[in-house]
């Protein structure tokens, strides 16, 4: 028997993967670099603001000032994000979801779903601020409701900012469950309605609730769609209906102020607002987990 | 065993039931929640038949099954064998009317359970297949459920609030062969099982909702030997109960599970014949060739 002889690696082969990889690495590096930095400086700037202060007084409108004791903090912006974010989730993930529904489990396929499709993805393309300039001519101007700027028309508005991003996740997200799961499902006697409600979307609940929260995220960052819809107040409000405070909207307007307190507390805000987003991601993505061990 | 719901009307044919089942009779149909109004009801109990007259099926334009008539006898197993594409799988989908949820593909001919036609323009398909339970080729559990709510998904599926859930468990399981293994884990994941264990899991799911005929697509395809070994000992205990139509591309497992086989070729049945026969002295060359190795 003769013994076969293994080539070893050629160098030119040897120097190609070496060059390949300090390449990946390189494109690895320079995706961070801008996420780590932008975390670095709302830390550096935003961590010295945070104080008791800034959490439990509304901003005074004072504009002169060295103390959050006279300025006042973000209370009322904290609290106007939360419930305009939880009003446009209301809104758009339900009908997000059932979009989605509609797409893969009844109009796989068809002409009426590719038009559909086509429609939410230039929908996602569209810049906030044409949805604030929508709602500010349909129902800021129009006086709908008895007022002009309130809590609910900037709560719809991010939600058709939002609607888009959880339609298409969604639908995604639906196509991956396997179809053999819907045809057991059929098979065992169960009419559409069931399979979709029992079967299809429990299993398809964690992504669901990723892109879902996705969708949050980016609401909760909107300024451009508040500024025509809720315009400011300084006040803490529980009523949508009025005019209501809001993280973006405050960042946006502390921000240009020549108080440096001021500017600061704006970094304060934008710290909050990033904390905000990734506790109400991890609360759910708890939330999700516990729902999941029980079945 | 669980004693019976004292609320239960159907407390006495539970009772019965148990017994029977230790027994080893036949018996069916009995101790399940109430099932709405199925076709084929009042035959004698387990002894449900299927004539198929005249089947043609379309996947859109694909013309794939030609004029097959057939009947499935009573508490028998028959097997469809044949080359992929043949066509078995489809006949099968057909018998379910599972076959019209792929998009474009439609059916035409009659299908009788018993004497009723399931393809009737009164008849409604989720009643047909509450009657005509189907095992598939992969085994696939729910993963959102446990095993117990794997076993119950199909009656909760249909919609029917049963109060004796936990023995129709019970009862389904031990059926299926997989009470023992699995009683003690009734409220962990059903994808935690092994291969064998999930496929046993489907056919209780499958015998859960009391169908009258049990259809299995390849049940052992994706199962090591020993697993296959043991659904096929619960095929010979599950057809004093039901009537089983099983498509398989192993023609070893035909010949030790089925009564009687069909051979499948080209979209047409080229004949049907008790099993012995098909394999031995078919009538047919093409069948013959095929059970010889010489083509497929």
């Amino acid at each position: 028997m003769t013994t076969v002889p293994l080539k070893s690696v050629s160098g030119r082969r040897r120097r190609t993967d070496h060059i390949m990889r300090g390449l990946i690495w390189a494109g690895a590096i320079v995706a961070l670099i801008p996420l780590v930095l932008v975390i670095y400086y709302i830390l550096k700037k935003g961590l010295g603001v945070i104080s008791g202060n800034l959490f439990t007084t509304d901003p005074t409108g004072a504009t002169f000032g060295t103390d959050l004791s006279v300025l006042g903090g973000i209370k009322s912006a904290i609290l106007g994000t939360l419930e305009m974010i939880a009003l446009a989730t209301l809104i758009s993930v339900p009908i997000g979801i059932a979009i989605a529904v509609w797409l893969v489990e009844y109009g796989r396929g068809t002409k009426p779903a590719s038009v559909i499709r086509y429609l939410i993805d230039v929908m996602t393309g569209v810049p906030s601020v044409v949805f604030g300039l929508f709602i500010y001519v349909t129902l800021v101007e129009s006086q709908v409701g008895g007022s002009g700027f309130a809590g609910w028309k900037g709560a719809i508005a991010i939600s058709l900012l939002m609607l888009p991003i959880v339609a298409r996740s969604a639908e995604v997200v639906l196509l991956l469950v396997p179809d053999s799961l819907r045809e057991s499902a059929l098979a065992l006697g169960a009419p559409r309605w069931r399979v979709i409600f029992r079967i299809v979307l429990p299993t398809a609940a964690p992504g669901l609730l990723t892109g879902s929260l996705l969708a949050v995220a980016r609401g909760a960052g909107e300024t451009a769609p508040l500024l025509f819809t809720v315009q400011a107040t300084l006040v803490s409000s529980g009523d949508l209906t009025q005019r209501m405070n809001s993280l973006p909207v405050q960042i946006f307007n502390d921000i240009q102020s020549p108080n440096s307190t001021i500017v600061d507390r704006a970094w304060g805000a934008a710290l909050t607002l990033v904390a905000l987003v990734l506790i109400i991601t991890l609360i759910a993505r708890f939330i999700a987990s516990r729902s999941r061990l029980q079945t | 065993m669980t004693p019976p719901d004292e609320t239960s009307p159907n407390r006495t044919e539970v009772v019965e039931q148990q017994d029977a089942a230790s027994a080893a009779a036949p018996q069916a149909t009995v101790g399940a929640p109430e099932v709405p109004t199925r076709p084929g009801e009042g035959a004698r109990a387990g002894g449900h038949t299927i004539s198929v007259d005249d089947l043609d099926a379309y996947y859109g334009e694909t013309h794939a099954i030609r004029g097959v008539s057939i009947d499935y006898a009573a508490n028998d197993v028959t097997a469809m064998i044949g080359p992929s594409g043949c066509g078995k799988s489809t006949v099968l989908r057909c018998l379910n009317r599972m076959h019209e949820e792929i998009t474009g593909a439609y059916a035409t001919g009659t299908v009788k359970l018993d004497d009723t036609d399931i393809y009737g323009s009164s008849i409604d398909v989720v009643a047909v297949r509450r009657s005509i339970g189907m095992v598939f080729q992969k085994p696939n559990p729910f993963p959102t459920m446990s095993v117990a709510d794997n076993v119950s998904a199909g009656l909760r599926l249909a919609g029917v609030k049963g109060k004796h859930k936990d023995e129709v468990v019970e009862k389904s399981l031990r059926d299926a062969g997989l009470w023992e293994e699995v009683k003690e884990r009734l409220s962990e994941p059903g994808v935690g099982l092994s291969g064998g264990q999930q496929q046993r899991l489907c056919i209780a799911r499958t015998i859960a909702i009391q169908p009258d005929i049990i259809l299995m697509d390849e049940p052992c395809s994706a199962l090591d030997p020993i697993a296959t070994l043991k659904i096929e000992e619960l095929i010979h205990e599950l057809k004093r109960q039901y009537t089983i139509i099983i498509v398989t591309h192993n023609m070893q497992q035909a010949a030790r599970v089925a009564d009687r086989t069909a051979f499948f070729w080209l979209g047409e049945l080229i004949e049907l014949g008790p099993t012995e026969k098909i394999f031995t002295k078919p009538d047919n060359q093409r069948t013959e060739d095929y059970v010889s190795g010489k083509f497929g």
